[in-house]
């Protein structure tokens, strides 16, 4: 108890004092999830789409595989990644490796099956309902698409942001491919294992305040900007 | 105007999951007027015009319009029995089909305006569509058809659950577009609307078309003991 209220305080002096490395920390960690956030939502909201509309062979199949990579070991991702962009991999001639650059690709891969994965099944149920409209007008198959992610902007914007949540609270795979560098690679979720590590408790905490405080925030403003909830505005 | 009709149907069947649902059916359907298709419930109505629609895939036998399938489809619109709303303002609805074409945006707005208020809904331009009452959806629905001046128009029970005034607007609105060429295809259940727009009429029993005459014949001297019951309301088993 009294280190949740010394977290509390230390968060609160950590801000009010804008401390320099927290912003730095902070700054890093939103420029690494919303870039991954944005990449991941341009790949996964399109394919949602894509296999709402589409019927093709092992469609079953690519859904279900999709499903089960919403659940893929961050720790694993890290590890590949860090292969594939280590010195001896395919792309290590890149220098990508403990770079922010590492972190984004790490978490793209993690959360684009699940951005995908809640669009598909928000605009699966979309294009049941727009199904026969769509046909009688003679739609094409891209046109059909456009008109889902329109018309479900709101759900693709849910997905994003569980996409996000998961992206900024993410600390295995980004720990490896970053390898948590001060003023280069460290962000909020890497700083808290650090801290917890050298048993800084109250500072962990603090740091743990900032990152809920922010995840909060930026859904908050995104529901504020796109006024998701006045039901009589599309 | 491209010339989509006469459309043709020769011993023309529809199965789902190897049942089959219509046919064999033949039928002309002449380049103008107003043709009803009554019956009674599950006698394929709906599949009927979904066919003719290319809602539904032809199981066997051939169906063929006057031009290529693909050019006749440009010239069609359905109007559904519970219309479907896209989560869009009514003027971006009734827009739509014109956007698809490549229509610039603006110019798409004008026309939907110019067609909201010919069907009564000029003071509902930038509501939510979705919370528009049974009559106003239907209303948009009919805007939206009709914004592409198609050369035959596929109505599936469009009064369907409407007041007395709705369906009187719906019909107007119906024989405006009637006078101006558009072919009109509809099913419905409303023996008075039947009676009121129908030039000849359809009556499916089972899949088939039971009997198909002039409206005035078929409803002063059925031909069929099965559609004379049918127009007494008799059950129909």
């Amino acid at each position: 108890m009294n280190d949740i209220l010394q977290g509390l305080l230390q968060a609160a002096q950590l801000i009010l004092t804008l401390d320099p490395d927290l912003i730095d920390i902070t700054l890093r960690s939103l420029q690494v999830t919303v870039t991954a956030t944005l990449i991941a939502s341009a790949i996964g909201l399109p394919f949602g789409a894509w296999l709402a509309v589409n019927r093709f062979r092992f469609r079953r199949a690519s859904i279900a595989v999709m499903n089960a990579l919403m659940g893929l070991p961050p720790v694993v991702v890290g590890l590949i990644v860090y292969i594939l962009l280590s010195r001896s991999g395919p792309f290590g001639v890149f220098g990508l490796l403990f770079t922010p650059t590492a972190m984004i690709i790490a978490q793209v891969i993690i959360i684009t099956p699940l951005i995908a994965s809640i669009a598909h099944q928000a605009l699966r149920e979309l294009w049941a309902e727009y199904h026969d409209l769509l046909l009688s007008l003679n739609t094409t198959k891209p046109q059909r698409m456009r008109a889902l992610i329109w018309d479900g902007r709101r759900a693709l914007l849910t997905a994003s942001l569980a996409g996000f949540g998961r992206a900024i609270g993410e600390v295995g795979a980004i720990m490896i491919v970053g390898g948590n560098i001060d003023h280069a690679t460290r962000v909020l979720t890497t700083a808290i294992a650090l801290e917890t590590g050298k048993g800084d408790f109250a500072l962990a905490l603090a740091l743990g305040f900032v990152l809920i405080a922010l995840a909060i925030l930026v859904n908050l403003s995104i529901h504020a900007l796109s006024q998701t909830e006045r039901g009589s505005r599309w | 105007m491209v010339d989509i009709l006469p459309l043709t149907l020769h011993d023309v069947q529809v199965y789902k999951r190897r049942k089959r649902l219509i046919g064999p059916i033949d039928l002309t359907l002449g380049p103008t007027g107003t043709t009803i298709v009554m019956g009674p419930n599950g006698s394929g109505k709906t599949t009927l015009l979904r066919l003719l629609h290319g809602l539904e895939r032809v199981g066997s036998g051939q169906l063929n319009w006057a031009v290529a399938t693909t050019e006749a489809h440009r010239h069609q619109a359905y109007v559904f029995q519970s219309p479907i709303m896209m989560r869009r303002s009514v003027c971006d609805c009734i827009a739509y089909p014109l956007l698809l074409r490549g229509v610039a945006k603006k110019d798409a707005r004008a026309q939907a305006a110019d067609w909201a208020e010919k069907v009564g809904l000029a003071d509902a331009l930038q509501r939510n569509a979705k919370v528009l009452s049974g009559g106003e959806k239907q209303k948009l629905a009919l805007a939206r058809a009709l914004i592409r001046k198609p050369k035959v128009l596929f109505l599936d029970e469009p009064c369907a659950n409407l007041d007395g005034a709705a369906t009187s607007e719906i019909e107007t609105i119906l024989q405006t577009a009637r006078s101006s060429g558009t072919r009109i295809i509809m099913a419905t259940h409303d023996m008075g609307q039947a009676k009121r727009l129908a030039d000849d009429v359809l009556f499916l029993l089972k899949g088939r078309i039971h009997e198909t005459n002039a409206a005035t014949p078929f409803f002063e001297a059925p031909q069929t003991p099965e559609a004379k019951a049918f127009l007494h309301g008799d059950l129909i088993l």
